[in-house]
Formats: structure tokens, C-alpha cells, sequence
């Protein structure tokens, strides 16, 4: 007994150092293993109010252009809401509060974006206490952004698509043919789409969207234009290079959108049995 | 009595050093993102400067710690914090084979050492931290080309800026 006790005094430093390297390797492949990190993360308040108030100086340097893009985003959607009534007279009136019912956004600015690693993630404002819970998606005026991964009261964490974990169900805009999108971590402007079947016709420039077969985004929500294809090792199957629409490196506005139904959805998923 | 003035207090030097290192780093180098994305790591320097004839345990535990401050800043689990308590463990030999067993026993100044030792100090200590940590962060096999490159290139940025900030922060 005396002899054990002696070698951990001896050997004082290097337990030390054994045990704070193997607690720091252990929160690492939890992080990796569970995509986020229960007690390390950007979402506390030291981190969060001083990405929150460095975010609100800088901020100023790009107002310009950010009305800009709102200014920009506003005209869209009023061509859609006037050109959609004017076409919708003699079709049958839809029950808006079921639609509206459906999904609800909310707004939120981006504290602290990066783009430079293997898996980034993103912190915004308006956490918990607003309504703000995981596995609910973030898109900007562009397109899509990532998923909600952690919360705190105040603030949350997107792990955004230009993070190696993500899968997120996409499809072809001109036919439905659907696969995921996920990214290689080498350039932040394109990401890649696999498993769209042999039969697609594809060709560059065609528009990619999000698939609706996710409960956490609706269809139709904007990803990239493709810049290059090829078929996969099998042969079956095609990797499609995506430059996307969004420049993750300049992002400020974005929209956090909950489905009412993801529950539901989640629960009926759940119900079948698994063979 | 003789007074001191807090400028020569290492508790006070070291805490000011940690605090300033940290915020630099996540509020500033995390934004450079040269040629994309390089970013330089020059939180290390705080693990390069610390003294030389003290605590070790305390040495490694503050390392310890400012690897988790920059890790609940960037929100990547646990590397910085791997890589940094091995750069601290790994410290006092890398030190005796830069520049030779004699240098323990007294404080090291890092400013005033000869440049090809100083330069094999900086190397190695910064080539086995990066090393570790995007190894950890991109945690692949499939993706080894990628994670030696990540590692060179971010390297040399770093060392440049930590022989840079050596030279300028040298003290008389």
C-alpha cells in the first residue's frame, strides 16, 4: 500500500498530467460522439457576453450592408406576396392558420461565426428563454445555415454546415431526387452532396435545395448551385460538389426556425419498429 | 523595506499574460483566416514564457486551463486543452534538449538566448501542439493529407508570430 502511495508521489506530475490530458481527450470524443458539448461550450455567460458585446461594436462597421441584404430580402418577399395573390383568386382559400401553425421563425444575430476548422460552430443570440431548442434549423435571407445543437438562457450554438458531422437531407430543385449534404472541411464555399442516384439528370448550375424529409427544415429552403459532379467509388451514386449560395463567411441576420410538428413527426417515427 | 513593484510579481505577470493571450486569440487571431483558413495559435506563448523554476503541477494545470478557455470560446470539445497539457508536460525536456541540461536551474530568459536554440525550442514545441490538436479536431484517418497540411502551414504562422512577439516583448 505504502509502496503505491510512494509512486504516486513520485510520479506527482506526470499523474496530473495523465489525468487532465485524458479528461480533455474524453470531452473531445464525447463532443465528437454526440455532435455537441454538454459543458464546454460557447453558450455560458463569460463567453457569451463578451462575443455578445465585441459583436456589438463591430457590428456597426457593417450595417450598410446588412441593410442592404434586408432591403433586398424585403423586395423578395413582397414580389412573392403580391404575385401569390393575384394567382391564388380563383384557388381554393387555404386555412392560413394550419399553415401558419406549421413553422415558426424566429430572428436572431450571430455572435461569433468560423469557418477555418474541420467542425465549426456557430453562436447566436436568443437561447432557451426565447423559445430557442435544439435540433431546430438556422437559415439566413441566402439560404441555409446549420441546426441548433446547444442552448443556454440566453444564448445558442448552430453547428453549421460547414461542419464534417452534419447530414442534412437535400434534393435536386427540378426533380425530386434526394440525398445528404455534408462537407469535406476543405473550402468554405462548397459543400457536397451524395447518394443522388445514377438516374438523376444533373447538370452544373442546377439549383440544390433543402428536401423536407428532415423534420427540422421545410422543403424548398435555398443550399447552392452545382459546380461539379462525379460518380462515387460504387458507381451508383453521384458526389456533387455545391457552391453555395450563403457566404458563411459574412453572416450576421439569420431566421431559427421551429416545426410545431417535429414532435409529432419524431413520435410516429419513433412508433415504428426497427428491423 | 524594499519595495516591488506589481510589474515584477509573476502571480500578477502570468494572470494579466493569461487574460490577454485568451481574449486575443478568440476575439482577433480566430478572425484572420489567411489564405482561408489559417489561424495562427499564439495562445501558446503563454506555455513558451511561462518560468522556467516553478511549480510544476501548477504549470500544468494552468496550461490546463487556458487550453479550455480557448475551447469553450471556439466550441471544439477538449482539443486545445489535450494539446496544451502535453505541451506544459512535455515542456521541461523539450527545454533540456534545446538548450542543454545547465538550463534549469536558473530562470530563462527567453529574449536574450541564441536564435538557432531559441528557433528548435519554438519548433518543436509548437509542431507537437498543432500536431495533437488537429489530429483531435479532424479525428480521421480518411482525412491525413489534410490534418498535415492544417498543421504545417499553421505552424509556420505561428512560429513566425511567436519569434515576432519573443523580440518585441523582450525584457531588458
Amino acid at each position: 500500500m505504502q509502496q503505491i502511495f510512494q509512486f504516486f508521489v513520485k510520479n506527482k506530475n506526470f499523474m496530473v498530467f495523465l489525468l487532465l490530458f485524458l479528461f480533455s481527450v474524453g470531452i473531445t470524443i464525447q463532443s465528437h460522439i454526440y455532435h455537441r458539448n454538454k459543458f464546454i461550450n460557447s453558450a455560458n455567460w463569460v463567453t457569451g457576453g463578451i462575443y455578445s458585446t465585441t459583436s456589438d461594436i463591430s457590428g456597426y462597421f457593417g450595417l450598410q450592408t446588412e441593410n442592404e441584404h434586408l432591403v433586398e430580402e424585403n423586395q423578395y418577399l413582397r414580389s412573392l406576396l403580391f404575385n401569390k395573390s393575384i394567382n391564388s383568386v380563383d384557388s381554393i382559400v387555404m386555412d392560413s392558420t394550419k399553415i401558419l401553425d406549421h413553422f415558426e421563425f424566429r430572428s436572431a444575430s450571430i455572435f461569433k461565426n468560423s469557418y477555418d476548422k474541420s467542425k465549426n460552430y456557430i453562436l447566436i443570440n436568443g437561447g432557451s428563454e426565447e423559445g430557442v431548442a435544439e435540433d431546430m434549423g438556422v437559415i439566413s435571407p441566402k439560404g441555409i445555415v446549420g441546426i441548433i445543437r446547444n442552448t443556454s438562457k440566453n444564448y445558442a450554438v448552430v453547428q453549421s454546415i460547414l461542419n464534417s458531422y452534419s447530414q442534412i437531407n437535400a434534393s435536386l430543385k427540378n426533380s425530386n431526387h434526394f440525398g445528404t449534404l455534408n462537407w469535406d472541411g476543405k473550402d468554405y464555399k462548397t459543400v457536397q452532396l451524395i447518394d443522388i442516384p445514377k438516374q438523376a439528370s444533373i447538370q452544373k448550375g442546377d439549383t440544390i435545395i433543402t428536401g423536407g424529409m428532415s423534420a427540422i427544415f421545410p422543403k424548398g429552403i435555398l443550399i447552392g448551385s452545382i459546380k461539379d459532379y462525379k460518380l462515387d467509388l460504387t458507381g451508383n451514386a453521384y458526389i456533387i460538389d455545391i457552391s453555395l449560395f450563403n457566404d458563411m463567411s459574412n453572416l450576421k441576420n439569420i431566421y431559427v426556425i421551429e416545426n410545431k410538428q417535429q414532435k409529432e413527426v419524431e413520435n410516429l417515427e419513433a412508433s415504428i419498429p426497427n428491423e | 523595506m524594499k519595495q516591488v513593484s506589481p510589474m515584477n510579481n509573476p502571480i500578477i505577470i502570468n494572470s494579466i499574460r493569461f487574460i490577454l493571450l485568451v481574449l486575443l486569440q478568440v476575439l482577433l487571431l480566430n478572425h484572420i483566416n489567411l489564405f482561408g483558413n489559417l489561424n495562427p495559435l499564439l495562445y501558446i506563448l503563454f506555455i513558451i514564457w511561462y518560468p522556467t523554476d516553478n511549480n510544476r503541477i501548477l504549470f500544468i494545470f494552468l496550461s490546463f486551463l487556458i487550453g479550455l478557455s480557448i475551447d469553450s470560446f471556439t466550441d471544439s470539445g477538449g482539443v486545445h486543452a489535450a494539446a496544451s497539457v502535453f505541451l506544459a508536460y512535455i515542456r521541461p525536456y523539450v527545454l533540456k534538449l534545446s538548450f542543454g541540461s545547465s538550463i534549469e536551474k536558473q530562470s530563462l530568459k527567453l529574449g536574450q538566448t541564441p536564435y538557432p536554440q531559441r528557433f528548435i525550442y519554438l519548433l518543436i514545441l509548437i509542431l507537437t501542439h498543432h500536431l495533437i490538436l488537429f489530429s483531435l479536431e479532424i479525428f480521421s484517418f480518411a482525412h491525413i493529407l489534410l490534418l498535415l497540411q492544417k498543421t504545417f502551414y499553421t505552424s509556420i504562422f505561428t512560429f513566425i508570430l511567436c519569434v515576432l512577439s519573443i523580440s518585441l516583448f523582450r525584457r531588458k
